[in-house]
């Protein structure tokens, strides 16, 4: 299981029905492909009517998309019937799903997941409305929502940044300074460590073990940039190549000051620790607001960006993984889809949504940000000052790839870290298998 | 069955088969035609069923192990013939650990749990006070799905504010066991879980063969002079061996099945480092957003192979004996 089939939204334990489902979606797959190919648009559409495949099963989601679709509804005379499925099944059963029927519009992430089904010829380019919203978004949000063909595919509606969070007031009775460099950090970690504390906590547990690749992610982009990141999350570069190499090596300088037992630990259990005040910092995403119940609590949580390894990359890279929309191959109703798409790309979508859901940031540049709270706010700055935006390796990589090869490997290597060249062997030889196509 | 009897109508084939079967069993008169049809449904369903549901996907799975195929478009498959099983064998990091997982689980619940839960059944079949509370106790895990089972021991093996290290005081920082994270340890976390609801199993599966277990059998053993452990091992056990033979079958057959639990105690997709089972690696391929279809088959082909070989070499041993 990936990140995004366990966005902070959605939080259920991993059930049987999940796993059924799954199987028998393969198998669906494998028998009902040829019988699809043969049909296509078949039932006559409704030029009155859109349909909209929801992931957002969670209350407050579920409630903030259907503000939005009521808000679209008003506006444009058309109605939205919309089809809500439970986050993990939707994105388990996706490939089955965009090939059956599925909804014009539907929920979907940026990055390498979406342009593996843009590739595969399973969505509609939509460059026609991009020239109607694109004014809305900065450069590297465009550069998120385009397939490898160039054409746009996606409409981003949130995203929410990766950063290393801590409690001010723990900073405060330390002494600490918030570390700008590789080496402040380590030194930091060191600090923390001798006042007793637990320096970087972390929880990559049973299905959480995507949340040690934020780390992964960071150091590698600081250390060898955007290019070579994104390089090496498609499948491009050797993952025996030196500089990954390095990235591992760093690692290893800041592996022994991870909270211990952290193989056994959820997130969740994590970021307690950090709100506890037994651990020191997180690399974690803002969605770390959602364990805090007490909002008092709220104000002494902040969070500095990762900090810099090699200068000629600086900070420039910021990882936020955004939630969007796609449009399904061959939409009943283009025109509609279209529209709705449109809708869904304006500031007043953002608006709509962010005051039903606040734990996120909007992405369009034109969203009220007025009601935002100081994290929310510190977010939407580090994002807007970045040069580049990264999603998250499950998104940036084959998710399969990601989940089946690269989170055990680290999750292995992290309980005994050594030099990492046999870990790095290992993924290397997996490589070709996932990235031939 | 349904009892109405018709006369063997006058029309077609009717009449002809009933005198055949006469010469031999004239009880085959009574296979009229309501019958011969309610045969046909009884039969022809589950056999449509089996051959729909069991030997297509078997069949299916062979021939997808030799392509390659992304589950998308069919016009994307392509014939790769051995590679996925050379692939699997010589370059699948998880492969071999999860073989040696699959029997030590195969060795663990046959020397362990098993019989745990029949020394529990002899125990309690003597007719202790209280028997039947013990009884329930120790049969409930059963009663739970295994997914229930594994949110259960997840709460006893968390690191921080698990029942476990809690009670053996290791909860504190520094001093932390990671049950279920440390690859060295959680296969025998798991199996002890696994294990807890195993034994209730065997324990009632045995329970019922001793309550048909006649008891003059055990006092004319008493009287030979033979003690509690002779008794059984001389007399009770080799006057229970169907039931032996199907506790063998339900321990085999549920160290190859084992899935559920790891997959919940894992924390589903990808399997964790000292956790893969093979059950695991074929899900991890197949489901989800990139599945490499022709790569989990193989996997699927090579389990279904060790199974058959399990069940063929104990099929085979069982009758042997029989036939004896």
């Amino acid at each position: 299981m990936t990140l995004q089939s366990r966005t902070p939204w959605t939080l259920q334990g991993p059930s049987r029905r999940k796993v059924v489902q799954g199987l028998l979606g393969a198998s669906a797959a494998a028998l009902a492909a040829p019988a699809l190919a043969a049909c296509g648009s078949g039932a006559a559409a409704d030029p009155k009517q859109v349909t909209f495949g929801s992931n957002g099963a969670d209350a407050t989601p579920k409630k903030a998309y259907a503000a939005l679709t009521d808000a679209f509804q008003k506006d444009s005379k058309l109605t939205v019937k919309t089809n809500t499925v439970d986050h993990d099944t939707f994105s388990n059963n996706i490939s089955t799903y965009l090939q059956g029927t599925p909804e014009d519009v539907f929920t979907w992430y940026a990055g390498y997941r979406m342009q593996y089904f843009a590739k595969k010829g399973l969505a509609t380019p939509i460059d026609d409305v991009w020239d109607k919203i694109g004014s809305g978004f900065s450069d590297a949000t465009k550069q998120l929502s385009r397939g490898e063909d160039g054409k746009f595919y996606f409409v981003p509606l949130y995203n929410y940044p990766w950063a290393v969070f801590y409690r001010k007031s723990v900073f405060k009775k330390y002494g600490y300074e918030v570390p700008a460099n590789w080496s402040q950090f380590t030194a930091l970690a060191k600090q923390m460590k001798k006042d007793g504390l637990s320096p970087i906590a972390s929880g990559y547990g049973a299905s959480d073990n995507w949340s040690i690749l934020g780390a992964f992610d960071y150091l590698n982009l600081r250390a060898n940039g955007y290019d070579f990141h994104m390089s090496l999350m498609r499948g491009k570069v050797a993952w025996t190549d030196k500089r990954v190499a390095r990235a591992i090596d760093l690692w290893r300088e800041i592996a022994p000051y991870y909270q211990t037992g952290a193989a056994g630990r959820s997130w969740q259990d994590a970021a307690q620790s950090l709100l506890d005040k037994k651990s020191g910092m997180a690399i974690i995403g803002l969605f770390l607001g959602q364990q805090v119940t007490d909002d008092s609590l709220r104000s002494d949580i902040d969070f500095f960006p990762f900090p810099e390894i090699d200068p000629a990359y600086g900070q420039d890279a910021v990882e936020a993984p955004t939630d969007g929309f796609m449009l399904s191959r061959r939409p009943k109703n283009l025109d509609g889809a279209k529209k709705f798409a449109e809708f869904l790309g304006s500031a007043k979508a953002e608006n709509v949504y962010g005051g039903v859901d606040p734990s996120n940031v909007a992405v369009n540049s034109g969203a009220d940000t007025s009601s935002y709270n100081a994290l929310q706010k510190k977010s939407a700055a580090l994002i807007a000052g970045a040069k580049q935006i990264t999603q998250f390796a499950d998104r940036d990589s084959d998710p399969g790839f990601i989940s089946t090869v690269i989170e055990p490997g680290f999750a292995e290597w992290l309980s005994h870290p050594d030099d990492g060249s046999a870990l790095l062997k290992k993924i290397e030889s997996q490589r070709s298998h996932f990235f031939t196509a | 069955m349904s009892s109405v009897r018709t006369a063997p109508g006058p029309e077609g084939t009717a009449p002809r088969s009933p005198a055949r079967g006469q010469s031999r069993r004239p009880r085959q008169r009574s296979l009229d035609r309501g019958d011969r049809l309610f045969l046909t449904v009884v039969v022809g369903i589950p056999l449509l069923a089996l051959l729909f549901f069991v030997w297509l996907p078997a069949l299916a799975s062979i021939g997808l192990s030799f392509t390659n195929w992304d589950g998308l478009a069919l016009a994307d498959m392509r014939w790769v013939g051995f590679d996925n099983y050379k692939e699997i064998f010589t370059n699948y990091p998880p492969f071999w650990p999860a073989v040696e997982h699959n029997v030590l689980w195969l060795l663990f619940t046959a020397l362990l749990p098993t019989p745990f839960g029949v020394f529990l059944a002899y125990q309690l079949d003597r007719k202790l006070r209280f028997t039947r509370i013990y009884q329930t106790a120790i049969f409930m895990p059963m009663v739970l799905s295994l997914a229930v089972v594994g949110f259960i021991w997840e709460i006893i093996y968390n690191p921080d504010t698990g029942l476990l290290n809690g009670v053996i005081g290791a909860a504190s920082s520094g001093s932390h066991i990671d049950w279920l994270g440390d690859p060295h340890l959680n296969l025998w976390a798991v199996l002890v879980a696994s294990g807890w609801r195993h034994s209730g199993y065997i324990m009632i599966l045995y329970l019922a063969g001793l309550k048909g277990f006649d008891p003059a059998l055990k006092e004319a053993a008493a009287l030979d002079g033979a003690g509690g452990r002779q008794t059984f091992f001389r007399v009770v056990l080799p006057a229970l061996k169907p039931v032996n033979i199907i506790i063998l079958v339900v321990t085999v057959m549920e160290s190859l099945r084992a899935f559920d639990i790891v997959y919940v105690l894992g924390g589903g997709t990808g399997s964790k480092p000292g956790m893969q089972l093979l059950s695991l690696l074929i899900s991890d391929n197949i489901i989800g957003e990139s599945s490499h279809i022709g790569y989990g088959s193989a996997l699927a082909v090579i389990l279904l192979l060790v199974s058959l070989a399990a069940i063929a070499t104990f099929l085979v041993q069982t009758f042997r004996k029989e036939d004896q």
